[in-house]
């Protein structure tokens, strides 16, 4: 063996478009160990609550991370609504449940198209963003924004979508789902794909509990994590089955991700199938939150958590956030142990990094 | 003039939420595509003409913003994509955020919107075009780079780990060293 090495990787690096700090000590191609710098993006978000009051601070929260962003202002309001001890009318949840399954379809291609970047097949990446404007498309039709769209409050939702328009957009995705199979197809069957994920970055179901990781990092590796199990929302109602697979690597975590982009198109015709008509929000007025409550909430990435604590003031007393990111960087560096440097950018991309959650 | 016709851009992620991010991404994308103006990103400091910063500015990204800059070749237009690098945006009033890109480094053009739209994006990028175009022909006239390029401004203190060494910080550090000064450090003040 020769001596060790230590190659900076980050902060800036076009793999990925966030920031994150790895020092990679190597042993000639293999690296040993691999210590993590984070810091980047930390802007103290969570000591805003002192300075806006409870019904502004959802749209901070929704701003903890762009991509899952709905599930953020979603996992806040189901925490207030906890606090406060108000029900949800049930069409607001039903569409909460749709945006939220639309969120996870956005959520996987943006990362198919990443991890076939990092993998060095970039026409790959342009299909994988090009059908991931569908998903986009559709928030900008139903709320009139792109990436952050503020539909949640505390106590429902701003915006309802009309039956005929549901119908679209669920015709809209089956539309799209021909072109989904042939692009995923590439994913799972093409040999020079396999070949950069198969056995790369094994972990075992041991390793996955021990380290604590979640969502598709986790169920990969045979662990049927998944709080939609526990049905918040209305994934009861819908009869939900998480994806699992067995091997642990790169490959089935892509299986995984690949699998839940149709599993989600299935859920939202279930939903707009059962959807009820009704109010989409109640109003809460004269009452501020008393007591403390957490609200869990499946990501695209994993599971997040939503803590308030409020002293029935108009300001909260605290809120923190747990987003699954933060809870899978362990996995990662446990992953990068030992693999070739080369193979570094695919191990950071597989547990889908969202660098602005981890840190907030 | 050829720099009109292929600037290449830097893309820096600086303590954002990933909204203007993924839109600047999706700015590269077939849907929008940049590259039809001749446009490539790029990861490399030495080949960009055009920086842009996404996000408020936290106190550990400023060498990195400022690194990245001071690496570019002449001339070079920096942009302020999404509110957060504008002003601060949401974020302002945090406790790590400095509030602002033009509080680090000169920026010549801004684009609002959180998420700042991927049309908003490529017509900012267009309009800095005629910037660098602007300045590359004032360079080709002899003007000295440092007067229409900038420096850095940002005025601040970093320790070693990149944390911004704030007044108090600053006041109580002096105060240590007026206990226990030595001669030497005497001599070096």
């Amino acid at each position: 063996m020769g001596k060790s090495t230590i190659i900076p990787f980050g902060p800036q690096h076009p793999v990925l478009p966030e920031p994150i700090h790895l020092d990679l000590v190597l042993e000639d191609e293999k690296v040993v160990e691999a210590i993590p710098q984070i810091g980047y993006v930390h802007r103290g978000l969570e000591k805003l609550v002192e300075k806006k009051e409870w019904p502004e601070m959802v749209f901070v929260i929704e701003r903890v991370c762009g991509i899952c962003s709905f599930g953020h202002g979603w996992g806040y309001c189901m925490s207030v609504e906890g606090n406060l001890g108000v029900e949800v009318p049930p069409r607001a949840q039903y569409l909460r449940t749709i945006w939220h399954e639309l969120s996870r379809i956005q959520s996987h291609l943006l990362w198919l198209g990443l991890i076939a970047d990092a993998f060095g097949f970039e026409s790959l990446f342009m299909h994988s963003w090009r059908l991931r404007e569908t998903a986009v498309e559709i928030f900008e039709d139903t709320t009139g924004a792109r990436t952050t769209f503020s539909v949640c409050k505390v106590g429902g939702l701003r915006r309802d979508i009309e039956n005929e328009k549901l119908a679209e957009i669920v015709k809209k995705l089956r539309d799209k789902e021909a072109e989904l199979r042939e692009l995923t197809s590439v994913f799972l069957d093409d040999n020079s794909v396999k070949k950069r994920l198969v056995g790369i970055g094994a972990l075992t179901k041991e390793d996955v509990i021990e380290l604590g990781a979640v969502g598709p990092v986790a169920r990969a590796s045979g662990v049927s994590n998944d709080v939609r199990l526990d049905g918040h929302g209305v994934y009861n109602e819908l009869g939900f089955e998480p994806c699992v697979e067995e091997e642990g690597d790169s490959y089935a975590r892509c299986k995984v991700r690949v699998r839940e982009i149709f599993q989600s198109i299935d859920l939202i015709e279930r939903a707009v199938a059962a959807i009820p008509d009704g109010d989409i929000a109640i109003e809460i007025k004269g009452v501020h939150p008393a007591g403390e409550f957490l609200a869990r909430l499946e990501q695209p990435r994993g599971e997040a958590y939503y803590y308030t604590k409020g002293s029935g003031e108009k300001f909260l007393e605290r809120v923190r956030v747990r987003t699954p990111s933060n809870a899978n960087v362990p996995a990662l560096v446990k992953m990068l142990q030992g693999c070739d440097l080369a193979d570094v950018p695919i191990l950071t991309l597989t547990i889908d990094p969202c660098i602005s959650c981890v840190e907030r | 003039m050829s720099i009109k016709k292929s600037p290449w851009i830097i893309h820096y992620d600086c303590s954002s939420c990933n909204g203007c991010d993924i839109e600047m991404l999706a700015c590269l994308t077939p849907m929008y595509d940049l590259e039809r103006f001749g446009i490539v990103n790029t990861g490399n400091p030495k080949h960009a003409d055009v920086f842009i910063v996404t996000g408020t500015v936290n106190t550990q990204n400023i060498p990195v913003v400022k690194q990245i800059y001071n690496q570019m070749p002449n001339p070079k237009v920096v942009i302020a994509v999404g509110i957060c690098a504008a002003t601060g945006g949401i974020f302002r009033g945090c406790y790590n955020v400095v509030g602002g890109l033009d509080h680090v480094i000169p920026v010549d053009m801004y684009v609002p919107g959180c998420a700042a739209r991927p049309e908003a994006i490529i017509d900012g990028i267009m309009k800095s075009i005629d910037i660098l175009a602007e300045k590359q022909a004032a360079l080709d006239e002899g003007v000295v780079p440092e007067e229409i390029c900038g420096g850095y401004i940002y005025e601040g203190e970093h320790d070693e780990h990149g944390t911004l060494i704030t007044d108090e910080d600053a006041d109580a550090a002096e105060e240590e060293q007026d206990v226990g000064a030595t001669p030497d450090q005497e001599e070096q003040e």
